[in-house]
């Protein structure tokens, strides 16, 4: 951080209730390497405290705090106002698409818990099972043991929605499963998770995708679920080859 | 009889554990928070499910607290937890000077501690100060806060706790005589006021408790101390690191994901509702950090955030408050009756807590239910949206 000062006006999507939607806009004088989220936090406690908005660990565990800022999906708490706008320039915070509207920048999600649900995506799992390659530890194949246990960490993941707002194909299909659910899936394998693959393999499942890869370009926490759906689906039809075979 | 009804405002860990042992316990009980679940101190904490080893020394109590429920937290909510371990590593001579009273105060709180050469430190946590001239394994763990409160909420909810999220107390009511029998709300997601009546209030709002109780006319002895944490970009170590020392500024970096997250600082201040992150603790951190993690110094950093801790005592200084906690039954302290205000605590100790608030208020009126928390594994934090 630096003692320089920029002065920066948010423009906030705002909807209570039954009311229009409106924007309003509140001119803040920022250090340009705050993130997005403490100015948001500063309209609530300075300006307007009917502000509501979502946000909870401030440092990218929680999945909280995503919004689109200037019509693009970030992670507010780790988004760096200087990467975002200019002095003298403007940020226009929104709330997620493809979930509907709580209030002002909050969304419901359930939508993408329900499905994370039901491919029971894992919040916990061993360091083999996501490996971090390269990642300041050793390369998969020697994955770190404690004395003969695995090491448990916490999934790439955190559900923040962001890939699932920036999908073109979520938008118009409702019931599509979107990136992360798809990701979460991959992840676990249909080999060793059979009874995923009915869930996947499906009119909603990973053949609605139409490789934008939008959601790889958003997403704040190392998932890349773009690539992850091409894999799924290299899986699908390696368990379609298989059970033919067994069937036949 | 019907079900007696408890208002519970805050849904930091505090509430949504006091929410959760509530509904088990058989009360109707509905949760009033102004922000999202854990927006308050909870969810910006460090992570770091206390093993106790911190505390051993100077605070036993709350050291045989913190490896009683480390070890519950494990089995009820696996969901929310690196349960990876940790270690204490001492590098200067005045950390081991500390090394002695480490072990007797380990023993006494009973946590298992195993002293490692540096060379064996050094082959499980290769990033670690080459320096080290010895560390203690402890078993600690890391959590990620929002699910951890999820997983209370949720289990809350499905014993049909009832959540107005987005919801500020703005007032408490009362029965004409000064006694507490319930609670003006404003939604602010919809923008409509409404009136909330109940059987008992109970304020969980952490370093905000005086705004609630002053609203009665009371005031409690908390004194609001936030401290800063750093998050770095990449993930070097898998225990939790702390320094073989008395508690201080910057000796704890955690794993958690694929990142670092070095805490904390501490201080005091009036008004919890909006602190900034100061750039010199920012600075304090990589310092301490890398003392600890040299590697740090070649990360990014991916994130700065603040809490503040709601510490008991008037005007006592940081650090050495003790961190346990108290409950307050107001008709006790200050003659008015319907008002139970629990503050101060840790994340790891949130159960306890609930449980020792709600054996208070079960105590009040004249009910014998067990708690029975401990021995509840909670359900999956994404069952508080899915049903
Ligand atoms: C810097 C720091 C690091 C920490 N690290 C750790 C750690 O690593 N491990 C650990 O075990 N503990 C840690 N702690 C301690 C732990 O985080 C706190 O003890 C705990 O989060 C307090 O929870 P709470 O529910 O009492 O308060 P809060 O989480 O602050 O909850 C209070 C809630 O009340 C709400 N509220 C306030 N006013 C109103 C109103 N008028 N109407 C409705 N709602 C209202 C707020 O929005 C808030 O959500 C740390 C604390 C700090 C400060
Ligand atoms: S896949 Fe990435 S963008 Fe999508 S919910 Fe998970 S973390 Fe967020």
């Amino acid at each position: 951080m630096t003692e320089e000062k920029w002065t920066v006006k948010f423009v906030i999507f705002r909807k209570k209730g039954d009311q229009p939607p409106r924007y309003d806009s509140y001119v803040l004088e920022v250090d340009p390497d705050e993130y997005v989220i403490d100015g948001v936090e500063r309209i609530w406690a300075f300006h307007d405290r009917s502000l509501i908005f979502a946000h909870a660990c401030h440092h990218s565990t929680c999945g909280a705090c995503g919004m689109r800022v200037n019509d693009v999906e970030k992670l507010t708490c780790i988004t760096k106002i200087r990467d975002v706008t200019t002095n003298g320039g403007s940020l226009k915070i929104e709330p997620l698409r493809n979930f509907p509207i709580i209030g002002d920048l909050v969304v419901d999600m359930t939508r993408m818990y329900a499905a994370m649900d039901r491919v029971h995506a894992k919040a916990v799992h061993p360091l083999s099972a996501a490996p971090l390659e390269g990642e300041g530890i050793r390369p998969p194949k020697d994955v770190p043991r404690n004395n003969g246990d695995e090491y448990l960490r916490l999934a790439d993941c955190i559900e923040c929605g962001l890939c699932i707002s920036a999908c073109p194909v979520a938008g118009t299909a409702e019931n599509y499963l979107g990136p992360a659910v798809l990701a979460a899936a991959q992840l676990q394998g249909l080999k060793h998770n059979p009874d995923l693959l009915d869930l996947v393999d499906c009119a909603d499942g990973l053949w609605r995708c139409h490789s934008a890869y939008e959601c790889t370009a958003v997403c704040p926490s190392n998932v890349d679920p773009g690539w992850r759906i091409m894999d799924l689906r290299r899986q699908v039809v390696g368990e379609r080859i298989k059970r033919w075979f067994v069937k036949a | 009889m019907s079900k007696l009804h408890a208002i519970v405002i805050g849904a930091g860990f505090t509430g949504v554990a006091i929410a959760h042992d509530l509904a088990l316990r058989g009360f109707a009980v509905t949760v009033v928070e102004r922000g999202p679940i854990v927006n308050g101190t909870s969810g910006r904490t460090h992570g770091l499910l206390h093993s106790g080893a911190r505390y051993a020394v100077n605070d036993q109590e709350s050291a045989i607290e913190c490896i009683q429920e480390n070890q519950i937290l494990r089995l009820i909510v696996p969901d929310a937890i690196e349960p990876n371990g940790g270690l204490f590593i001492g590098i200067t001579d005045e950390d081991m000077a500390y090394r002695e009273k480490f072990i007797e105060g380990c023993a006494a709180c009973r946590i298992p501690i195993k002293e490692l050469t540096p060379q064996e430190a050094l082959r499980l946590e290769p990033n670690l100060n080459p320096k080290l001239q010895t560390a203690f394994t402890v078993p600690d763990g890391t959590f990620d806060p929002l699910r951890l409160a999820l997983a209370f909420a949720a289990s809350a909810k499905s014993n049909g706790a009832v959540f107005h999220l987005y919801t500020d107390v703005v007032d408490l009511l009362t029965d004409g005589q000064g006694n507490i029998v319930g609670v003006k709300a404003w939604d602010r997601a919809t923008d409509k006021r409404f009136e909330i009546r109940g059987d008992i209030v109970v304020n969980a709002t952490g370093a905000w408790v005086g705004h609630i109780t002053s609203m009665a006319g009371i005031s409690v002895p908390i004194t609001p101390t936030p401290g800063v944490m750093v998050a770095y970009d990449q993930r070097l170590t898998q225990r939790a690191i702390n320094l073989l020392n008395k508690p201080g500024d910057g000796d704890i970096v955690l794993p958690q994901r694929r990142m670092m997250v070095v805490g904390t600082t501490s201080f005091t201040i009036e008004d919890p509702d909006y602190v900034p992150v100061y750039e010199d603790h920012v600075q304090l951190m990589i310092e301490r950090g890398s003392n600890l993690i040299p590697a740090l110094r070649q990360t990014k950093e991916r994130g700065a955030y603040m809490a503040t801790r709601p510490l008991i005592g008037a005007s006592a200084p940081g650090r050495s408050i003790s961190r346990t906690f108290k409950a307050y039954d107001h008709k006790e302290t200050d003659n008015v009756e319907g008002l139970v205000t629990i503050t101060g605590g840790k994340a790891t100790t949130l159960r306890l807590m609930a449980e020792k608030t709600v054996d208070l208020i079960c105590k009040k009126f004249n009910l014998n239910i067990p708690c029975t928390t401990a021995e509840t594994p909670l359900l999956s934090y994404r069952k508080f949206y899915v049903n």
